[in-house]
């Protein structure tokens, strides 16, 4: 074939753009090829895609995208921290004339991986999925307001997370680090498909992002059940309020300063160039514009959970409910205040340097005051040490050591000397496996229960608990001590030998944190196979406070069978204090939406409009697009969008119940 | 302490003192300010940080489920004067902070010229300070002397006590030029000029480097930062010197090409235009510089004939390989080339030299002694690197 066809079909894709040269990626492939090949052959002989499909893929249910949302989080989570033990690994290696074990080429696409993978497909998952699990809960509402948005919105996550993972095999990703900032990031100086890649699987999951924002605010705002005013909300569901709205006032900022870095690359525009005007500092302002609120998109629910916890396992009302909401939205306005704290270094003058300086000081005031809730809210408590408690002391202890150095790098000279070094790195790992991945672990022993109505075994839990509270310590503390000695961040090799030590300690807490992550998922399939020993019928295992906990665990599809009404903001403490009896009859048929595959479809096109613009296959971009059109309108073409449990179904469902409630006694 | 406890410190005395905490023990006045607040600040914050960690193991052991003897009050959950102590302390810490941020931040402006050349001796103004241009290049550091017409690629020198104004910009990426003995970084950018005052005061080698992430070259962005006397700086000079070698528009495009691992180079001669050529990205003949289409621009620009313009300024797409959508780049000839007198990016900052500490009006100077700039962290001294 002509090379100008061949060009027609594949664009820039072939042969050569397979990794074949590099073993490491050729051996993962291997790997990961061999246990897909098993996964697949393993769903058609049990027959399992019909079920999958029909069950799961297609669902609008909002439980089952949660917790499809954890499971994309947790598998991503193996692949980011992949990339972070072949990070260790060759900083602990290249010392002394040793290259290591990575080239640049390799090493600078890992450390660029991690980032993008852990924020946007590790941590952006498992805080969804726990709004999304949680939150309709929470309000006695039957699912979000937007069923059929929330299942597209799950599928354009996975379709960003498909795209970061084919760049692994076909082609590479970015070597720019997590923010690709131009000129490093634009045509000039990457070439590559590498950032094409970046951009568009962000991109393609940015839009989900937004939408399952959209659809959760509109769920809080007008879902809620009666009696449950503002103030009457649960603190989860205030954070994901706070949260929600960050992102949709946040994405949308994510997604016009990568379109203009596309035009850029695409077109020849020059926002971003050196020449022309353009400038590169304006888009380190943007993405920071995003960037920073975007901390707080994944701690605020991390906040929420940690709340929950505390008050329930101290068996307590939360200490100072009213300060805590207010402390929450505070800090949800403030976040957009500080944005250029992340390059004091940028030569910004004095006075606007201090001005970023003390804003972000202080939104350590309504976080400290956080602080002091949980403090008071433990004390005169009668405090449970569950795991979904002790993730929290560990959180407490973590996370103002890592609050105190984000208000040391806040002040802009002690940032000139500390900016970008390792001591930047241990920060961020302190408030973001500290907060945010400490939390998500909170929750998912905690929800776990009312997911799947078994606890998660304690014993393989707190083994997981302890290793990545101790790695957590030993991987990050000596990065602290390495940024005092001025070592920056990204570097491949190293040529002072003194600091080997240090890496070598930091290599082992990673280590550590993998076992970790081994005992976690041997938690889950320990817990799986004695369901039967861990099992909870009452649906209420931890005593706990908020409406999710009135229902069943699992809970029926339709939540509730009739909708609670709330008095207090401890809204099922009070219910079970007043003595309230589970309504035995009076069923009626409940209105419910129905599955349906357009999200599986339209995200599916545009991953692959993604991947045809990042390879210059303008026939499959341009073909994908005008498919979303044709799907999206004949989508609206759909009438069967709802259907009525019927009465008898309800009945049936209650009176199981009912009988599991029974024999509990 | 038992003997016990002291061997168990005994690794981590020898790990403290074996390594050379240099953001703690620098050898400039600026970096050693910088090390002040970070110390200060921090310790603000301990003020209220361990009481948090010891509250948190208390309330955590004392109200534990097994220990019934401690109170437990369900519905507890208010206390207007609890709230207040909540909200209030950390503000007091922050205005303290914020106040301290303020000034420090003003105080040690890079733009800034320095006032005092260590805590006790202010700054000579008889004697000009030594003026360094720095150019990033892929990946190594380009550093021109005005003042000695020479120039050397990854080796610094500056004589103990004499200030030092650094003007700082880049060849294609972002870099950040950092040597954490002397002062905090500031970004290199390209068509882009940013400044650093600073002082060394102890003489000695010291590391300097990129702190910002350039490309696969970036581990390679190394050099030797020379503190010397008078007499070692001019031998230094005269070594440059004699190393022959000149750097010119033709060298210049010719070392900017992207390299790692550069070893040390000195140019005993350099075109002294080179380091404004650089910084408006008209090394290369044809090209027009960004100050001529500024002043162009300034004037009201040339309608629709400006246009033609866009060529000469062309500077990215040297290394591009052409946008898969956009127009190929077509030749339209440069037109006249004014000669125009570089842009005054921006006023300079300057300081007045007086050694005296800051002071509110109407404010005694309080009589315990100030910080001395020496360190007082860990018994360290500012190290050498070799």
């Amino acid at each position: 074939m002509s090379p100008d066809l061949l060009k027609l079909i594949f664009g820039r894709l072939g042969l050569e753009s397979l990794p074949l040269h590099e073993p490491i990626v050729v051996g993962t492939f291997v790997v990961v090829a061999l246990g897909g090949a098993a996964l697949l052959g393993g769903l058609t002989y049990f027959r399992l895609w019909g079920y999958l499909w029909r069950e799961w893929f297609t669902t609008v249910d909002h439980k089952r995208i949660g917790i499809m949302y954890m499971i994309l989080g947790i598998v991503m989570l193996l692949r980011g921290f992949a990339d972070a033990l072949m990070m260790r690994g060759q900083q602990m290696l290249a010392f002394g004339g040793s290259e290591g074990y990575l080239n640049a080429h390799h090493y600078d696409q890992v450390f660029t991986a991690h980032g993008v993978i852990m924020i946007f497909f590790v941590a952006m998952p498992l805080v969804t999925g726990l709004m999304n699990y949680v939150v309709p809960l929470q309000i006695g509402a039957r699912d979000v307001s937007f069923p059929f948005l929330n299942n597209f919105s799950f599928w354009m996550t996975v379709g960003g997370a498909v795209l970061v993972m084919a760049s692994l095999f076909i082609g590479e990703f970015a070597r720019t680090g997590w923010l690709a900032y131009p000129p490093l990031s634009n045509i000039g100086y990457s070439p590559d498909v590498g950032v094409d890649y970046y951009i568009w699987a962000l991109q393609v999951a940015g839009v989900g992002t937004t939408l399952s924002g959209i659809n959760l605010i509109c769920t809080i705002v007008k879902l809620r059940c009666p009696g449950m005013t503002m103030m009457k909300m649960p603190v989860f569901t205030w954070t994901s309020l706070c949260t929600n709205i960050l992102i949709v006032a946040s994405f949308p900022v994510l997604t016009v300063v990568l379109a203009l870095l596309s035009l850029d690359r695409y077109v020849g525009t020059n926002f971003f160039t050196n020449d022309f005007g353009g400038s590169p500092m304006m888009y380190v302002n943007l993405i920071w514009i995003w960037g920073h609120p975007e901390v707080y998109i994944l701690v605020l629910p991390a906040f929420g959970i940690f709340s929950e916890v505390t008050s329930t396992f101290s068996g307590k009302r939360l200490f100072g409910y009213t300060s805590m909401v207010y402390a929450t939205v505070v800090i949800t306005i403030l976040s957009y205040l500080v944005w250029l704290h992340h390059f004091f270094t940028m030569g910004s003058g004095a006075s606007v340097n201090s001005f970023f300086g003390i804003t972000t000081m202080i939104i350590s005031i309504p976080t400290g005051a956080k602080m002091f809730n949980w403090l008071f809210t433990m004390y005169r408590g009668r405090i449970r040490y569950e795991l979904p408690m002790m993730w929290t002391i560990a959180f407490m202890l973590t996370f103002v050591v890592g609050g105190m150095t984000g208000v040391l790098l806040a002040v802009p000279p002690a940032d000139f000397v500390l900016h970008n070094s390792l001591f930047l790195i241990a920060h961020f790992h302190n408030v973001i496996i500290g907060g945010v991945v400490f939390g998500a672990f909170a929750g998912i022993n905690y929800w776990f229960p009312k997911a799947f109505g078994f606890k998660l075994d304690v014993f393989w839990g707190k083994l997981s608990f302890w290793f990545w509270v101790v790695g957590f310590y030993l991987a990050f503390m000596p990065l602290y001590v390495l940024g005092l000695m001025g070592v920056t961040r990204r570097l491949r090799v190293f040529d002072d030998p003194s600091l080997q030590i240090w890496f070598v300690i930091a290599a082992i807490g990673a280590f550590l944190v993998f076992l970790g992550i081994l005992s976690m998922l041997m938690q889950f399939a320990v817990s799986l196979l004695k369901r039967e020993q861990l099992k909870d019928v009452t649906g209420d295992p931890w005593d706990a406070r908020t409406l999710e906990w009135a229902t069943s665990s699992p809970p029926p599809d339709y939540n509730f069978a009739f909708t609670p009404v709330v008095h207090d903001n401890d809204a099922w403490w009070d219910m079970k204090k007043r003595g309230y009896q589970r309504p035995l009859t009076g069923f009626k048929p409940i209105h419910m939406p129905s599955s349906t595959g357009t999200g599986v479809i339209l995200a599916g096109l545009a991953t692959a409009m993604g991947f045809g613009l990042i390879w210059y296959i303008w026939w499959l971009a341009a073909a994908s697009f005008l498919a979303m059109l044709v799907v999206g309108i004949g989508h609206t073409f759909n009438y069967h969008r709802d259907f009525d449990i019927p009465a008898e179904d309800v009945i049936r469902t209650e009176d199981a119940r009912t009988k599991l409630l029974a024999g509990a006694k | 302490m038992s003997r016990l406890k002291i061997l168990a410190l005994l690794p981590l005395a020898v790990a403290l003192s074996g390594c050379n905490y240099v953001v703690l023990a620098p050898a400039g006045d600026i970096a050693a300010q910088q090390r002040d607040l970070v110390i200060i600040s921090t310790v603000l914050m301990l003020l209220i940080v361990i009481p948090v960690m010891a509250l948190t193991v208390l309330f955590a052991w004392r109200y534990r489920q097994s220990n019934t003897s401690a109170r437990y009050e369900p519905e507890w959950d208010h206390s207007t004067k609890l709230e207040l102590v909540i909200w209030s302390a950390p503000l007091l810490i922050i205005v303290c902070l914020g106040a301290l941020t303020w000034m420090g931040t003003h105080l040690l402006d890079p733009y800034r010229t320095l006032g005092r050349i260590k805590a006790e001796q202010a700054v000579d103004q008889s004697k000009a300070p030594l003026e360094v241009d720095v150019v990033a290049l892929d990946w190594k550091w380009l550093f021109i002397y005005p003042d000695y017409g020479i120039a050397t690629v990854n080796d610094l020198a500056a004589p103990v006590d004499r200030p030092i104004n650094f003007r700082i910009t880049a060849s294609s990426v972002m870099n950040s030029f950092y040597i954490p003995a002397l002062a905090g970084q500031i970004y290199a950018m390209p068509g882009m000029e940013t400044k650093l005052h600073a002082v060394v005061n102890h003489a000695g080698t010291y590391k300097g480097f990129s702190a910002n992430y350039s490309g696969a070259g970036f581990s390679g962005m190394r050099f030797n930062f020379q503190g010397l006397d008078d007499k070692g700086f001019d031998a230094w000079v005269a070594q440059a010197k004699s190393a022959g070698g000149s750097l010119g528009r033709a060298e210049y495009l010719q070392l900017e090409k992207p390299s790692e691992n550069e070893p040390v180079r000195r140019y005993g001669t350099v075109d002294s235009d080179l380091y404004r050529l650089i910084l408006n990205m008209c090394v290369e003949t044809g090209k027009m510089c960004q100050s001529e289409m500024m002043a162009i621009d300034a004037k009201g620009g040339r309608g629709h004939e400006g246009l033609n313009n866009t060529l000469p300024l062309t500077y990215d797409k040297h290394a591009r390989r052409g946008t898969p959508l956009g127009p190929e780049p077509t030749f339209v000839a440069g037109t006249c080339t004014p000669e125009a007198p570089q842009g005054q990016t921006t006023a300079s900052i300057k300081a007045p030299t007086d050694i005296a500490p800051l002071l509110g009006a109407g404010l005694k100077r309080p009589t315990f002694a100030p910080l001395k700039s020496s360190s007082f962290f860990l018994g360290q001294r500012p190290k050498s690197d070799s």
